[in-house]
């Protein structure tokens, strides 16, 4: 096993990682603000995918559906949330997640229809294809581009959140909404933007995912299962966590599939039930009443 | 306070037998079901409905124990439903066992495993535990997917097909449909009489206690976390018995048993006959496999149309089409 191999794997497993911060991410922001768990994440992001195909299919370019897709994507979500969610806010916790589930078996449906059953391969784009020596190896540019493009999204919703008017009312809207609400903010416009984020954001991992994945209607499916492994491990809501857990699934998964390939799908499970076990609230995450 | 005072008063008064027709309901909930369960295979359209009627809201009556009765929404009951099933068709194919012995360590199996996942995901509060029990549940679903010389793999489990069903003496023909379906009916019915036990018992009157005001159950003295661990294994135990008898019935158990798609069916059918109430998991399993089979006439993408009626449910009738009809009965 010489060093290339495992820097070359290792460098996988960040790009892997990449993608699963874009959708937990997503999923983090939307549960921190709006104390939902958005279990039509997956079916979103899968959607997102079949967005950016459709789009780039379209105009003959990945850019446009790179582009287009997510902010498509983002403002469906922005309806999901006016017409299907914001009704029940004032109900148990339950039923918004029992919604989005039935949300996320109709869209899966529905794409069956659209786009057919079997999967759709999604050609790399030519000017992005090829690879790259770094000097230590030799690194596939599509995945230098995947992470490239999430840590230019990660500084900007950094600088959005810390560093603007938006992103303080969201942080204090996190806190204490009722707060907010007497403060004369239109806490419902908050929320409805926020939501569209945290979908424009899993789409846009869907887009980036898709040339690294066949593109199906059950892709979504395991980006759930994983999306909520990273929010466990790294804790719900907290968006630290949340990148450092996506690194650490996506590290552990590509090591594993090197050594152990058998092992790749099951030892983020492994990994979360470990950290449920010695910090039930995941490592980021601050210990919840009730 | 965050209890709704009214949903207590339903509970003090279903227990205290305000109302009359009610209570009497919940005396003979088990006798009524076993005769509803008896007739199903003669008013249904199809006898193979039936079965899957019987087992599926088998399966959605030990949930509704965990969902309905102690308000912890798991996302994971693929995983035990699944374990029976595969556990009692390997200990028939691979181990030449007999099929009560099978059926016996599928139910353990089962059990066993919702023990573990329960002790694990008990741990995390709140939203945390619906997360956590679809994430471990997936785990077993790779598993399974992975150890395909025991299982099967993607091909599911195949070849340990029961042709009768032998004990003390007494032989059935369990290839003949009817005869199958009431065989398998006598373990249902154990099953309703053991969940209405459960409910009758003061542990029953503990987990409502505690779905209704966790703080409150706590400050009373009881022992919040051993409860719900109980309560989710003996919600197991019966979905793992379910899974066992649609092992014997199907002689075939697919992989797809196991996927979170599954325990989001259990969920979908529990929620839309009415979750915490008795009949409530029966009449969902029924409304959604008669949708299956009316609406897969006309296309095969069913599920767009159960989905959307299960997302009108969520938004416009929460209580489910039991749940419903007990409160309107009750308002009048």
């Amino acid at each position: 096993m010489d060093a290339e191999l495992i820097a070359m794997q290792l460098f996988s497993g960040v790009a892997l990682g990449a993608i699963l911060i874009m959708v937990a991410l997503g999923l983090s922001i939307i549960f921190g603000m709006l104390g939902v768990v958005n279990f039509a994440h997956g079916a979103l992001f899968m959607i997102g995918a079949y967005a950016g195909l459709w789009v780039a299919s379209l105009t003959g370019s990945f850019w446009w559906g790179l582009l287009i897709a997510p902010i498509a994507i983002g403002a469906f979500g922005m309806l999901i949330e006016r017409f299907l969610i914001r009704p029940l806010y004032k109900r148990s916790i339950d039923d918004p997640l029992l919604l989005t589930f039935g949300l996320g078996y109709v869209l899966v449906e529905a794409v069956r229809i659209v786009f057919g059953s079997d999967g759709i391969p999604f050609q790399t784009p030519p000017e992005l294809a090829g690879v790259a020596d770094l000097g230590i190896g030799f690194f596939p540019i599509y995945r230098l581009f995947v992470v490239a493009v999430v840590a230019v999204i990660l500084v900007l919703l950094w600088l959005g959140l810390e560093k603007t008017k938006f992103g303080l009312i969201v942080r204090a809207g996190a806190k204490d909404p009722q707060i907010m609400r007497v403060l004369g903010v239109d806490i419902a416009k908050v929320w409805l933007l926020v939501f569209g984020l945290g979908i424009g954001l899993t789409a846009l991992g869907g887009v980036l995912a898709a040339p690294m994945r066949n593109v199906n209607p059950e892709m979504g499916s395991l980006v759930l299962a994983e999306a909520f492994v990273v929010t466990v491990i790294g804790g719900m809501g907290s968006l630290v966590g949340a990148v450092v857990a996506g690194l650490l699934v996506g590290v552990a998964i590509s090591m594993t599939a090197l050594f152990a390939p058998e092992m790749a799908t099951i030892v983020m499970f492994a990994l979360m039930a470990l950290v449920l076990l010695v910090r039930p609230h995941g490592l980021f995450g601050k210990p919840v009443r009730g | 306070m965050t209890v709704s005072d009214s949903s207590v008063a339903a509970v003090m008064a279903g227990r205290a037998g305000h109302r009359g027709w009610r209570a009497r309901l919940t005396a003979w909930r088990v006798p009524l079901s076993v005769l509803i369960l008896c007739l199903l295979p003669w008013v249904l359209p199809s006898q193979a409905l039936a079965v899957n009627v019987l087992i599926y809201g088998l399966v959605a009556v030990g949930y509704n124990l965990l969902f309905g009765y102690t308000g912890l929404l798991s996302f994971g009951h693929a995983a035990f439903f699944g374990a029976g099933a595969y556990v009692t068709g390997i200990a028939i194919g691979k181990f030449g066992l007999p099929w009560y012995a099978a059926v016996a360590l599928g139910v353990v199996a089962g059990s066993a495993l919702a023990f573990v996942i329960g002790l694990l995901s008990i741990r995390t509060r709140g939203i945390y535990f619906s997360m956590v029990t679809l994430a471990l549940s997936q785990l077993v679903y790779y598993v399974a997917l992975q150890a395909s010389s025991l299982t099967g793999g993607e091909n599911g489990l195949r070849g340990f097909t029961v042709a009768r069903i032998d004990l003390f003496g007494w032989t059935v023909d369990f290839l003949d449909p009817l005869k199958k379906y009431y065989v398998l009916m006598v373990f249902a019915a154990a099953a309703l009489w053991l969940v209405s036990r459960i409910l009758n018992s003061p542990f029953g009157a503990v987990i409502e206690a505690i779905r209704e005001n966790e703080t409150r159950a706590r400050a009373c003295g009881y022992d919040v976390e051993r409860s719900k661990l109980i309560a989710f294994t003996l919600s197991g135990l019966i979905c793992a018995l379910a899974g066992t008898l649609s092992a014997l019935h199907l002689a075939i158990v697919p992989l797809d048993i196991l996927h979170y798609q599954t325990s989001g069916m259990i969920v979908m059918m529990t929620l839309l006959g009415g979750a915490g109430s008795f009949f409530g998991p029966f009449v969902g399993a029924l409304a959604f496999l008669l949708m299956e089979d009316v609406v897969s006439l006309w296309t095969s993408h069913w599920q767009i149309v159960v989905g959307s009626v299960f997302i009108l449910f969520v938004l416009f009738l929460p209580k489910g089409i039991w749940g419903s009809a007990l409160a309107w009965r009750a308002s009048r």
